[in-house]
């Protein structure tokens, strides 16, 4: 077990840089069914340090209206959670870039868990983001699954989660925190206010074992930049759907994109 | 049998709280307090007062004597219909709106099917001066126009659903992502015994004064506190936990569910959870669940907008697997002649939801000693446009 982590491509980022980091996420089959292993490879040749690649689902509770919407084309197109595995077959053979999936936890229960982490490892992804598998649930049953395959489950903090909490994540966390900057869903607010900030200082106050990445409400160089003032990155998701959906030219847009907040 | 929720939220292979992080503080405020909060005298003094001045409970237990003439049993109507606002779903919207209070919440949010549930929490944020937000299908709205209006007139604000299936599925997303972005003074009132745990049996609990008023109304007509039967429609499944619940461990008690068949179970077109269901996580329970091979939730269909659901409480996924009630189902057709029946029979239009319970009086060879309580969980008012439309009466 532990020599497969010691493999992980997330370890090994936060290994080498601590700090910028970008994490950039879409949802698989969006704009296109089969564009998901394109975005990937694009994101990567452009800079993103990381790659979270979104599982479409019916009912995304914690998403606002932008994810809901990509959700909503991509199961249009027919993505499914089978098909994001065959279309991540070969990615390992163009990129090295970490990749999470993130989504929701029905369908991977209705994949099959044991079915769903073997999957990930044999295409080559390193970590799982589920925001409703809570950490007692985790750690009880699907803990030792996840980590047989190489697998980090990153947890979420928000501004109303208590230091205990976040005390008790961070033991139970390896790779990173998303520390998600406000109360809300995804998409819902731009720019970080006067309160966001002070949240900020108060979890790097903590100094928590595992570096963060501040998420909801980052989509530009402004909101990167502020973000990287207090964590160790920044994840995008929201503002990277809006480019993809306005694309003409997807690896030049995408390019821009990354470069854009980068620079 | 013992029906109980354990300490991790769970009946048996069903329930916990698949939230996401951003409403753990809220649950897990209402987890820690929710119990001894409906222990304390005051609360329950206030609780009782307003179930019994405000609603007008307890709810008759009516013998429906012509009915029992067709079906050769004891058939007794527990008439819910008759509570303030038509339905059972207000002793649930009192009892969370008080403990809401009480935790200090000001502001309160709901999501609605039928909107029954709607206009009993718009009902009860009115009484108590608490504003208030329901979230409701945009499809449930044009069905559901006069509970829209009610609602409205009671001063809650009525935001529709317009993602997905546009029905009470997507009317609880949307509430749930308000609560997401307004987490502090705010309480979801969860309107069926669905939900992250504690939810499942705070509802529960609230509903239960339905069987422990059947058991001392039986005791005084028929001298006996335990019935044959009882009956209950499920969607979500709250007026059928409260019916059931003082007869769980009762193992002479037989429990009948019966959900909603819609155009048939065999034609896609139907809301029977525990038929085309299978295990899954939606709204922060694991339960049985209407859903693709790829995990995708499936939009149920049924004529009764209070049916019309993917899933059911843990509670009825834990007695559909452990035998302890048996589920039944009625097609949108036989629910509307057993509605019609019973208002030619008995002179009491039902809501569409109860009909399907009558549906199943059909289906059951009784002896005519048998007592049988069906749970006639709400009036048919609301439905009016549906009967009509119907026709054949």
């Amino acid at each position: 077990m532990q020599m497969i982590l010691t493999e992980n491509r997330i370890l090994k980022l936060f290994e080498k840089k601590r700090s910028r980091i970008l994490s950039v996420y879409f949802s698989a089959g969006y704009p296109n069914l089969n564009d998901t292993a394109q975005i990937i490879r694009s994101l990567s040749d452009s800079g993103a340090d990381l790659i979270e690649v979104g599982i479409p689902f019916s009912d995304p509770v914690a998403d606002g209206p932008t994810i809901q919407e990509s959700n909503k084309i991509a199961l249009d197109n027919g993505i499914s959670v089978k098909l994001i595995f065959e279309q991540l077959a070969e990615i390992r053979e163009h990129v090295d870039t970490p990749i999470i999936l993130m989504g929701y936890i029905n369908p991977v229960i209705r994949f099959g868990v044991e079915a769903f982490c073997r999957n990930c490892r044999e295409v080559g992804i390193d970590g799982l983001i589920l925001p409703d598998l809570p950490m007692q649930e985790y750690l009880e049953n699907y803990k030792s699954s996840f980590e047989a395959h190489g697998l980090l489950n990153i947890f979420l903090i928000t501004p109303q989660t208590s230091g205990e909490r976040i005390r008790a994540i961070d033991r139970n966390s390896r790779g990173f925190i998303y520390m998600v900057s406000s109360a809300s869903t995804t998409g819902a607010k731009t720019g970080i206010s006067q309160d966001q900030v002070r949240y900020f200082e108060r979890i790097k106050e903590m100094k928590l074992d595992n570096p963060a990445l501040i998420g909801f409400g980052i989509s530009n160089k402004e909101t990167f930049n502020t973000a990287c003032r207090y964590a160790s990155g920044a994840i995008i998701g929201s503002a990277f759907i809006h480019v993809l959906k306005n694309a003409e030219n997807l690896r030049q847009d995408i390019r821009t994109f990354v470069k854009s907040v980068k620079e | 049998m013992k029906i109980k929720v354990d300490d991790r939220g769970y009946y048996g292979n069903y329930g916990g709280a698949y939230i996401p992080e951003m409403l753990y503080p809220n649950v897990e405020e209402l987890r820690q307090n929710y119990l001894s909060v409906m222990e304390e005298d005051g609360f329950k003094k206030e609780f009782d007062h307003l179930l019994k001045t405000y609603v007008g409970r307890p709810t008759p237990l009516y013998f429906a004597n012509r009915l029992s003439e067709k079906y050769g049993a004891k058939v007794y109507l527990k008439r819910e219909d008759l509570c303030h606002t038509g339905a059972h779903k207000v002793n649930n919207t009192i009892g969370q709106i008080l403990l809401a209070k009480r935790l200090g919440k000001q502001k309160i949010i709901a999501e609605t099917g039928a909107g029954q549930h709607g206009v009993a929490t718009a009902t009860v944020c009115a009484l108590m001066g608490m504003e208030c937000v329901v979230y409701m299908g945009e499809i449930d709205m044009a069905r559901q126009k006069p509970n829209v209006e009610r609602m409205r007139i009671l001063g809650a604000g009525v935001r529709p659903a317009t993602s997905g299936s546009k029905t009470l599925k997507d009317a609880t997303n949307e509430a749930m992502r308000h609560w997401i972005n307004d987490p502090v003074d705010t309480h979801y009132v969860i309107g069926s015994v669905v939900g992250p745990h504690p939810y499942p049996d705070m509802v529960a609990r609230f509903q239960s004064v339905i069987s422990e008023e059947i058991k001392w109304q039986l005791k005084e007509t028929e001298h006996v506190e335990d019935p044959d039967y009882v009956i209950a429609c499920v969607g979500g499944g709250s007026n059928a936990a409260g019916a059931f619940y003082h007869f769980f461990d009762r193992d002479r008690v037989k429990l009948l569910a019966v959900e909603a068949a819609g155009h048939g179970n065999e034609t896609g077109e139907s809301a029977a959870t525990t038929v085309l269901g299978k295990a899954g996580v939606l709204h922060g329970s694991k339960t049985l669940l209407m859903q693709t091979d790829d995990g995708q939730v499936v939009e149920p269909y049924s004529i009764s907008a209070g049916l019309d659901y993917p899933g059911i409480g843990p509670i009825h996924a834990h007695l559909f697997e452990s035998g302890r009630a048996a589920f039944y189902s009625a097609t949108d057709e036989e629910a509307m002649q057993a509605g019609i029946l019973l208002s030619k029979l008995e002179g009491i239009i039902p809501a569409i939801e109860s009909a399907h319970a009558l549906a199943v009086l059909d289906n059951i060879t009784f002896s005519p000693d048998d007592i049988v309580v069906l749970n006639l969980s709400g009036r048919g008012d609301k439905d009016l446009e549906t009967y009509i439309k119907w026709g054949k009466y």
